[in-house]
């Protein structure tokens, strides 16, 4: 959009971050370059840190070790005219609700106008589909019409960087696909680059063409929603009966394995199937077993069927 | 940081001020919080109006109606920073504006500014609704203009950076009553419903310590004839000390204020905000 890369390198480079809130590490030495464009996900189950990472990156919130640099500059360090590069769109702002529609977009484009030139506010509001709504208060608007303002609000200097933390939490599915659509009119919009957190695979697939997952504090996956689907779907699980009993056994190349046990059991195999885990499942397995407080299994067994 | 991106800051601020007060005076809710105490105190006062004190040549109510006007300001500049900075770091406001380059700057210049405004507008109204209906007030002459004037722009000047401290310190809406109640207290010995000289000594020397009791004095001063002057300690108005005791206050907490804010602005953060709203809805 509007500003000019400054700074050679990449958008985020973060390396060996920690985080550490009294005697529990949140964060354990996370690792993450972002280049400049696109849109990237940070998926997680929640209580994973992927909030903990994004306010850190965004300079609300001060680390416990590692180095980030976030547009060139570490967030610790980031000025004014640092944080007008940046766009923030938070998981539920309910800020200034007496106020217009118009009012809100016309007020904040001035904080931006020493650095960038902002949006003009028919323009913004066109942009995210709120036109009809600019002579209303602001909490007069839907859920999903507030965090679209959100996104306005967010977008309105035409950062170089756009943050959404969790963006499509509590909607329902006709709010969540519009929101979608948005996103995607926003990554037409030329050079933004987009970092979002969510804890819904499906969400990060459409959105996202880089996926990092983050898990026990560290990014254990890392690449395009085809990349991941792929390589959790190279390991496979092979199910039969044989004297009565169950067998199960998991490989990594299905069809070699079931030649060699058909060509050799005389007859005994029966119920014979074969079961491709898909990135879905890996991912649900991940969620489950962190649900349940078992948080380096459930990595050391999605890092081992994403392997 | 250049001086024209700060002068720039303090011009948004200041337009920020300017929505601020106009959905201020449009929201019922904002004006409410205003009109129904208000109102109820001058109904009071009316009734006061039948009571004289110690042969006095005005009523009690005409003589508490200026100190209405001294303690709404306290109130207003008191109470409205408190509330609106605890508000406004519960629903994300105060975050709103750290996400955005100088918009920490903008924020609380809005916020004072508006609510100078406010103060000022409220000030106003009690006087244009108070001279008519109390009997013995005197706002003829320009040199009373001068006083109200005076005492009200030191009025705001002393109690908006109190607000702003106590507003940093106090981290959550809920605690509201930890402000509330002392500044009740503080009504209540600061002769504001009846003349300080009422009470035992030692409680005349407390409510001395506060701003209250001179932003009354003050505004009796402004609008009551100067026979008046004999009710109050020491029989006479004591301008000087008034507008130094309220001097006091506004360097003290001017003093205090930038670092205080400061350390609250480093606080927020999306997750502060928050837990912030999950405690309160646990509690409610």
């Amino acid at each position: 959009m509007g500003h000019p890369p400054v700074h050679d390198g990449p958008t985020i480079a973060v390396s060996d971050l920690r985080m550490r809130y009294g005697d529990k590490d949140v964060l354990k030495g996370l690792d993450l370059t972002v280049q400049p464009g696109g849109v990237t996900a940070l998926l997680g189950p929640n209580g994973a840190g992927k909030t903990t990472t994004i306010e850190i990156l965004e300079g609300f919130r001060g680390r416990s070790g590692g180095d980030v640099q976030v547009l060139g500059v570490d967030p610790a360090a980031g000025g004014e005219a640092w944080r007008a590069k940046l766009g923030v769109v938070l998981q539920e702002w309910r800020d200034n609700g007496k106020w217009k529609v118009r009012d809100a977009v016309t007020h904040f484009a001035d904080y931006y106008r020493p650095y960038a030139d902002p949006y003009g506010p028919d323009e913004l509001l066109e942009l995210v589909g709120l036109a009809e709504q600019a002579g209303q208060r602001i909490r007069t608007l839907s859920g999903g019409q507030r965090r679209r303002l959100d996104v306005a609000l967010g977008i309105i200097g035409k950062p170089e960087l756009l943050f959404l933390d969790e963006p499509t939490t509590g909607f329902d599915p006709h709010a969540r696909r519009e929101f979608h659509e948005l996103i995607h009119r926003l990554t037409d919009l030329d050079g933004t680059t987009i970092l979002l957190t969510t804890h819904d695979l499906d969400e990060a697939e459409k959105l996202a063409e880089r996926i990092l997952i983050l898990a026990g504090g560290r990014i254990i996956a890392d690449g395009s929603p085809d990349q991941l689907a792929r390589a959790a779907s190279t390991t496979a699980e092979v199910k039969w009966v044989q004297d009565g009993a169950l067998q199960i056994h998991p490989t990594d190349d299905a069809t070699d394995f079931v030649r060699k046990l058909l060509a050799t059991d005389d007859g005994a195999v029966t119920e014979l199937e074969i079961h491709r885990a898909s990135l879905e499942d890996a991912y649900l397995e991940l969620v489950a077993r962190f649900e349940a407080g078992d948080a380096d299994t459930a990595v050391d067994t999605f890092q081992e069927a994403t392997r | 940081m250049s001086g024209s991106t700060t002068l720039h800051e303090y011009r948004t601020g200041w337009k920020r001020a300017v929505i601020e007060t106009k959905v201020s005076l449009t929201s019922i809710g904002d004006l409410m919080g205003f009109i129904m105490p208000t109102a109820i105190a001058i109904v009071v006062l009316l009734f006061m109006q039948r009571a004289d004190f110690e042969g006095a040549p005005v009523s009690l109510g005409s003589m508490n109606m200026p100190s209405l006007i001294g303690m709404n300001v306290v109130f207003g500049g008191i109470i409205g920073m408190v509330g609106a900075l605890a508000m406004d770091r519960t629903n994300g406001t105060l975050l709103r504006a750290k996400s955005m380059p100088g918009g920490m700057t903008g924020y609380l210049v809005g916020h004072l500014v508006s609510t100078a405004m406010f103060i000022s507008v409220t000030a106003i109204a009690l006087l244009a609704v108070g001279l008519p209906l109390f009997d013995g007030l005197e706002f003829g002459t320009p040199d009373r203009w001068m006083v109200f004037i005076a005492v009200l722009a030191m009025g705001i000047v002393a109690t908006l950076p109190i607000g702003a401290v106590l507003g940093a310190l106090l981290d959550n809406p809920k605690n509201m009553g930890l402000v509330m109640f002392p500044i009740m207290g503080m009504v209540a010995i600061s002769g504001i419903f009846y003349p300080i000289t009422a009470l035992p000594g030692w409680l005349q020397g407390i409510g001395q310590v506060f701003p209250m009791y001179w932003m009354g004095l003050g505004m009796r001063h402004a609008l009551l004839p100067d026979s008046m002057a004999a009710v109050e300690i020491g029989g006479e108005w004591r301008t000087l000390t008034m507008f130094a005791v309220l001097a006091l206050w506004a360097v003290v907490s001017m003093a205090l204020a930038p670092r205080l804010l400061r350390r609250m602005s480093r606080r927020e953060s999306g997750s502060a905000v928050a837990a912030r709203r999950a405690d309160m809805q646990r509690d409610w």
